[in-house]
């Protein structure tokens, strides 16, 4: 693109050069780290995107207070809503502020519609995947993807072969992360098939947004996101069980790990919103394969169970035996058609980051379609050629185990120490089917209001998808930022915040 | 939705905010407690001050170490993470349980209980002014809460165990402060006061949060026999044990119709413990001792809070399966 390439010729001036670029922006951009990356605000220094335009404008006109004053009265907020995260390592239980950023990420119609097509093929595709090898298995027959690398993940459930679940429907609630790389182009960096969190924030940075903008929204002709939670319910009662004895009103519940779980308040918003129990597997109890809910009232049919509990904690009986925040019986009720789980299980065979990179055969072999969104280079370490070329260039790749998410048993190669190499070194040797490697990706980088000024900082996105009896997606996400300068880790656990993402009706 | 839906309640969730309540409650009534000690002892010499401490300190059930300093007790009563009944520990409580259902309340009533807790956690008094103004925060917290709570929560079966949490707990710490005031005023069967014991009886009327309405009822001449009455028996007066008790007959009806599940060994207990209450004379209610008296209502207490555990909370699955 023509931008990009004027973009990188503005990197290799001299110093004088670069501070006449810095003198484009004016106050409270002045520091403004534009370069290296797409800005999504800015198509050259200083001169905004059309559709920043008046985001921009309103920014030059602020007083400067004005902007910091909100930010306190938002982080209160947050605070009294106690819309926090539990610091585990300390025993008094301090809850920190999710950090929130007032600036919003905009994104035009026409860009938004072929996200939300590329986002359905891929769900479509990736659901009829889980189907198919939980079933007769054709596209490991046909070898499109290879047999060993489904039975060998560690998310694959034995123990789903054969059964049917209601309308096919395995992944009903999705949360894929995008990236934008420096063409400008959507990639797709990870399908999250298994829990997804942080659909309560996008409501709750709205909720901000809308006090602190107001004449902005009415600009801009911002697509409303408040229904998540209606929508969510709706998408939960088409999954009725078959031997539910009431089909047109089932009983939906939420099951939560708990109050220690970090995303807590996410649970307990979405149960009040939605208007359904919160249940902790304690409430739940299992007999004649029907689950029960234990009311002042007596007990009490469940037929939905949205459940925000990792597959291996679901049933003691059936998973992990020392797990407490599940429910005995659990699965062979499930099995018995006597109750819903939405996600189902073992969907995580189908986020593993090493499956991940047959996603596009996928697509192609279900749907006879090519991928809208693409992926991100991907190396799998299996193979011999490619973990050599990665062995050698590790300095300059992303290395994550294929099961974890959160950021977590990754290596970033460029700020990674020889050590740390060597570590991932060693691991990969012994075992290689557990990592995949990409290349250092340089994520777009948005507007920030850090320290009384605006600043660019990576950011990726988050839409939430839903899946009952069609595919649909709340126009807007959880568009997250890596808050240390420089950084490209943009999980809430490892520095990260987030802001509102505002999808523009026209 | 459907109306089954709305009378839906969870036994843990039952269980939950029933204890906010209480923990909140006696945080209140701690907070009041103290708030009037500190302000009796400027009025006091030197062996009132004692007898204070020593009062406040039984009214929590905690052995005073000899030679505690009312300053050093105060703090332990109102700072101590380690002692369960502290005002900070009972925030931190009520606040923990609400969290753990705060869908199943209003968000303003979460929002007004994190914000006290928030308020008075981590903040220790510097001087004597503020102490005065830290332990009113605590209860006009509590006040505000519940007024939030009358306004804002539907009036359906959680509001029920908020009352039947926050009223049980009443009746308990009342009985427990009047028991111990009596303990401290041998003189109580006398038509009048003894000079000496006057500052003892504000005290227990201040308790009570009922000083002004006993001067507004009885004009502000003391007798005891009028006070004593006043504080258990007025059906008005909000800090009373008959009032309290009232309440916590109420809730149990209520319940009783909205859940199907009759609690009726707790309605018997309630029922016959108003109606002495109602039907006696304060004469003869202290005949065997105020402190006897004081002592059985803390045990009919306790016997309605297991029976209530036992048919809500924590049922055996048996006598609950449906066909």
């Amino acid at each position: 693109m023509h931008s990009n390439a004027k973009r990188t010729r503005v990197g290799r001036r001299s110093p004088n050069a670069h501070e006449s670029v810095q003198e484009r922006f004016l106050p409270p951009f002045r520091n403004y780290q534009y370069g290296g990356a797409y800005d999504e605000m800015f198509e050259a220094p200083g001169r905004p995107r059309a559709h920043y335009q008046a985001l921009f404008r309103t920014l030059l006109d602020l007083p400067p207070d004005q902007l910091r004053k909100s930010q306190q009265a938002a982080d209160l907020s947050f605070l009294h809503q106690g819309i926090t995260f539990t610091v585990y390592s300390d025993d008094r239980g301090t809850e920190r502020v999710f950090p929130n950023d007032l600036l919003p990420r905009i994104i035009p119609a026409a860009e938004w519609r072929k996200l939300e097509k590329g986002l359905t093929q891929r769900i479509t595709a990736l659901n009829l995947f889980l189907d198919d090898i939980y079933h007769q298995g054709k596209i490991l027959a046909d070898g499109v993807v290879p047999r060993e690398m489904v039975y060998s993940c560690k998310h694959f459930r034995r123990e789903m072969r054969g059964l049917d679940v209601p309308r096919g429907v395995y992944v009903s609630i999705c949360g894929t992360d995008l990236v934008r790389l420096p063409d400008g182009s959507f990639a797709v960096l990870e399908d999250n098939l298994r829990v997804p969190s942080g659909v309560s924030y996008m409501l709750a940075n709205r909720k901000v947004l809308k006090r602190v903008f107001p004449q902005l929204f009415h600009h801009y002709g911002v697509s409303p996101v408040d229904h998540y939670a209606q929508a969510l319910l709706a998408t939960l009662m088409t999954l009725t069980p078959a031997n539910s004895r009431s089909v047109h009103e089932p009983t939906v519940v939420l099951l939560t790990p708990g109050v220690f779980n970090s995303a807590y308040f996410e649970h307990t918003f979405l149960a009040q919103q939605m208007g359904v129990e919160l249940v902790e597997g304690r409430d739940l109890l299992v007999h004649d394969n029907i689950v029960y809910m234990r009311t002042t009232a007596g007990l009490r049919r469940v037929d939905v169970i949205y459940r925000r509990v990792d597959d291996d904690f679901l049933d003691p009986v059936c998973f992990r035996p020392d797990s407490n925040l599940g429910v005995p019986g659990l699965f062979n009720a499930y099995r018995a058609g006597n109750v819903t789980l939405a996600n189902a299980i073992g969907t995580g065979v189908a986020d593993d980051k090493a499956v991940y990179a047959y996603v596009p055969a996928i697509i192609k072999y279900y749907l006879d379609e090519d991928p809208i969104l693409n992926n991100v280079d991907t190396f799998l370490l299996t193979d011999k050629s490619q973990r050599g070329f990665v062995l050698e260039n590790l300095g300059k790749m992303v290395v994550k185990a294929v099961g974890e998410s959160g950021g977590y048993g990754m290596l970033i190669g460029p700020h990674s120490t020889e050590e740390q190499r060597e570590e991932f070194r060693r691991r990969i040797e012994s075992d290689p089917r557990n990592y995949i490697a990409q290349p250092t990706l340089s994520l777009s980088r948005a507007p920030c209001f850090l320290e009384g000024e605006v600043q660019a900082r990576h950011v990726d996105l988050r839409p939430y998808i839903l899946y009952g009896e069609n595919v649909s997606l709340v126009p807007g996400g959880l568009t997250r930022v890596a808050l240390r300068a420089g950084s490209l880790v943009v999980n809430s656990s490892q520095g990260g915040g987030s802001k509102d993402t505002w999808v523009l009706r026209a | 939705m459907n109306p089954r839906n709305q009378t839906t309640m969870l036994s843990r969730v039952a269980d939950s905010l029933y204890w906010m309540s209480r923990y909140l409650e006696r945080a209140e009534h701690t907070a009041r407690l103290i708030d009037v000690d500190l302000q009796l002892q400027l009025d006091q010499f030197e062996p009132g001050t004692e007898r204070s401490l020593r009062l406040l300190a039984a009214s929590h059930s905690y052995a005073t170490p000899e030679g505690e300093g009312s300053a050093t007790l105060s703090r332990t009563l109102t700072f101590d993470r380690t002692n369960p009944s502290s005002i900070v520990s009972c925030l931190a409580s009520a606040r923990e349980n609400l969290r753990q259902v705060r869908e199943q309340c209003s968000s303003e009533m979460w929002e007004q209980l994190n914000r006290l807790y928030l308020k008075t956690v981590d903040t220790e008094p510097s001087d004597s002014l503020n102490v005065h103004r830290y332990y009113w925060s605590v209860q006009e917290g509590a006040h505000l809460f519940q007024g939030i709570t009358d306004t804002t929560m539907l009036h359906g079966q959680g509001w029920h165990y908020i009352q039947l949490g926050r009223y049980v707990e009443r009746t308990d710490a009342l009985a427990t402060a009047i028991g111990t005031h009596f303990s401290f005023l041998p003189h109580y069967l006398n038509q009048t006061i003894e000079p000496e014991e006057y500052l003892e009886w504000v005290g227990l009327l201040k308790s009570c949060s009922a000083f002004e309405a006993y001067c507004k009822t009885y004009t502000a001449e003391l007798r005891p026999m009028r006070v004593a009455e006043f504080v258990l028996l007025n059906a008005e007066l909000p800090h009373s044990v008959l009032f309290a008790i009232d309440r916590v007959h109420e809730a149990l009806q209520a319940l009783a119709q909205l859940t199907d599940r009759r609690p009726d060994e707790a309605i018997r207990i309630m029922g016959r413990l108003r109606a002495t209450l109602a039907y006696s004379h304060i004469e003869e209610i202290l005949a065997n001792g105020a402190t006897n008296y004081m002592d059985s209502i803390r045990s009919q207490c306790a016997q309605v809070h297991a029976a209530i555990q036992q048919i809500y909370f924590d049922y055996p699955v048996e006598s609950a399966m449906i066909a």
